[in-house]
């Protein structure tokens, strides 16, 4: 893959003083995440819940092909099921929604699980079809008349809306909004520790060079499935937490063109970089709209002319951006 | 580990001195034979490798040097014969577990984890010899620090015997092709092999870098109780530092013995001619 993500000299160098940077920005971020619903409409909150969810989802597409190195096109066949597990457990068992959460990651690691093991075979384009393929399936099989009775069809299924529990005085949206935020940041912890652990070095030495990796004891093919896995229940889990907030699935909201919307987002965050998952998710949700609003009948154009852009002047992302930002901050400081 | 250095002055093939003492070999290479497309690239090719022992391996290029490591590291499976370490057959061994069986390599265009850090590079090496799972490791339970503090002390100690601290920080892909080299080698040296496979060490190395090659490969050797298989074009590099020598042509065994004499001996003399020797 050409797509890798490279550790800048610069960011290694600077040690320290990057460190300070990093946190200063981190943690102002954090602050904005926890405020926003006391400033924002309930609409607007959420929007940003979305925002999350597909962050994340972009987050586990990250773990798979940034961390391990295998492309997927099938991501949203993860989200579905895991938006599914959810909104099926919810209304014909009668399950606490909060509890499903766990649920889908389960059923969804169980299925990346084993959809990675024949991926084993597949690399590069082949992988990213043979993903594409499930990601085509999805729809169609959660339209099956052998399943409508749970899964209600073409019509999909819709839930109720949660309050805040323990008569906490704040809007459902708002719940809804803090939920995601805890179990996005929550998940995002893992990932990052995953990735700086003698596991997610293993997927890194496998994406850069898999005989290498294999002469140093490391069973490519366990870490590549479980990469899968991983990737798959996280995925699940955006997938339920959108369902909670939606308040319905149905599958046409689960077709490729999420598969693809998500992959997009990786890219324009920068692959390999976590904290880019959320700059590609406000690209995949917000871009569209500004598209629109430049041009009601050529969006699909403006937005594919928005995406060229990115690709020519920041082809490696967001990530280009902060470590361009990083270095023009160090610079004023260090001269000063 | 410590063992006398090899002072064969006789011309005939020698057996080593842990041989000599009547120990078993680490290594035993036996009928090895492996074919591309029909065409054998070793054939027949048996010869042990004792403890604690410098073993060169020579031959033109072509000659099947590269093929018998990747049959050592399972990279490939050899059609015919057997390979043991230590009275165990490798070959009913799943690829990854060679590492944890004591083989550890280089290779012969370095293949490091490029966009990773000399650190991480040699944490990933010692891979086979710490555990953990997914699960601690991503919500930090104690046996992820455990195994961390683990790598970071084999990577400092590894750094620090390869001076290799001043770039730790630094991703491989930005450093010269010599200190790439020697992250490899410290790579290697992290899952604590007992023996180590190095694919022409000396490639691309200047005259002074390859004189201090000689002399940490022995110091590998001596201070680490690591027995190593060396294969190698630089002639003077093997001759002053194996205690044996076996030399390949075409995928079969040509010669064997101590440095002098497979230095002399005739075939070993005919096959260097026949091809453009360096
Ligand atoms: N994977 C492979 N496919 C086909 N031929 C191979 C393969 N690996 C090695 N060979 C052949 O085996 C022979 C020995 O090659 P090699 O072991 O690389 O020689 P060297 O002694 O120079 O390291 C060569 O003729 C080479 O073409
Ligand atoms: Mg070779």
């Amino acid at each position: 893959m050409t797509a890798i993500p490279q550790t800048t000299l610069t960011s290694a160098k600077t040690g320290k003083r990057s460190g300070i940077v990093r946190q200063t920005s981190s943690v102002l971020f954090l602050l904005i995440l926890v405020l926003v619903p006391l400033a924002a409409t309930n609409f607007v909150t959420f929007q940003i819940t979305m925002l999350l969810v597909y962050a994340t989802a972009i987050l586990a597409l990250n773990i798979l092909t940034g961390g391990s190195g295998q492309f997927s096109l099938g991501q949203s066949a993860f989200f579905a099921i895991g938006a599914y597990t959810c909104a099926v457990l919810v209304e014909h068992g009668g399950v606490n929604y909060l509890l499903t959460l766990p649920i889908a990651a389960a059923v969804c690691f169980v299925t990346g699980f084993l959809f990675g093991l024949p991926a084993l075979r597949l690399s590069g384009v082949y992988l990213a079809l043979a993903t594409f393929a499930l990601a085509t399936a999805m729809p169609q099989l959660l339209k099956l008349g052998y399943f409508e009775r749970w899964t209600g069809g073409v019509q999909g299924l819709v839930t109720s809306k949660p309050d805040a529990p323990l008569g906490l005085p704040i809007s459902p949206d708002t719940w809804l909004y803090y939920l995601t935020l805890a179990f996005s940041l929550a998940i995002y912890a893992a990932a990052t520790n995953l990735l700086s652990s003698r596991t997610g070095r293993a997927m890194m030495a496998i994406r850069d060079n898999e005989i290498a990796a294999s002469a140093m004891g490391i069973d490519v093919a366990l870490y590549k499935t479980l990469a899968f896995g991983i990737s798959a229940a996280i995925t699940g889990v955006a997938g339920a937490l959108g369902a909670i907030a939606v308040q319905f699935v149905a599958p046409d909201g689960y077709t490729f063109q999420l598969s693809i919307a998500l992959f997009l987002g990786m890219v324009v965050g920068g692959v390999g970089w976590l904290p880019g998952s959320i700059a590609g998710s406000a690209f995949i949700v917000f871009v569209p709209n500004v598209a629109e609003s430049i041009s009601k009948g050529l969006s699909g154009a403006v937005f594919g002319v928005l995406i060229l852009l990115v690709i020519f002047v920041i082809p490696r992302g967001a990530r280009q951006i902060a470590e361009y930002l990083q270095a023009t901050i160090e610079g004023k400081r260090g001269s000063a | 580990m410590l063992r006398p250095p090899g002072n064969w002055t006789s011309d005939k093939p020698a057996f080593s001195a842990s041989e000599a003492r009547g120990e078993k070999p680490l290594l035993v290479v036996r009928n090895v034979g492996i074919e591309f497309g029909g065409i054998a690239a070793l054939k027949n090719v048996s010869f042990n490798v004792p403890h604690g022992d410098i073993v060169g391996l020579i031959g033109p290029n072509g000659a099947g040097k590269t093929t018998l490591f990747n049959c050592l590291s399972r990279i490939y499976r050899p059609s015919r014969g057997d390979i043991l370490l230590e009275d165990r057959s490798i070959l009913q061994q799943p690829k990854h577990r060679i590492a944890a069986m004591g083989i550890g390599r280089t290779f012969q265009n370095v293949a490091l984890f490029s966009t990773l850090s000399v650190r991480d590079n040699i944490r990933i090496g010692g891979h086979s010899i710490t555990s953990g799972d997914a699960i601690s490791d991503m919500i930090r339970l104690s046996r992820r620090r455990r195994t961390e503090e683990r790598l970071d002390e084999v990577a400092r100690e590894i750094c620090e015997f390869l001076d290799l601290r001043p770039v730790e920080d630094l991703p491989v892909s930005s450093l010269p092709f010599g200190t790439q080299k020697r992250v490899e080698l410290g790579r290697a040296l992290a899952m604590r092999p007992k023996i180590l496979l190095l694919d022409e060490p000396a490639g691309g190395l200047n005259h002074e870098e390859v004189f201090a090659l000689g002399s940490l490969i022995v110091r590998i050797r001596d201070q680490l109780g690591i027995t190593i298989l060396l294969v190698e074009h630089h002639m003077g590099l093997v001759m002053s530092i194996a205690d044996r020598v076996v030399a390949l042509n075409f995928g079969e065994k040509l010669s064997e013995g101590t440095p002098a004499y497979v230095q002399s001996d005739e075939n070993v003399v005919k096959a260097y001619l026949g091809s453009k020797a360096t």
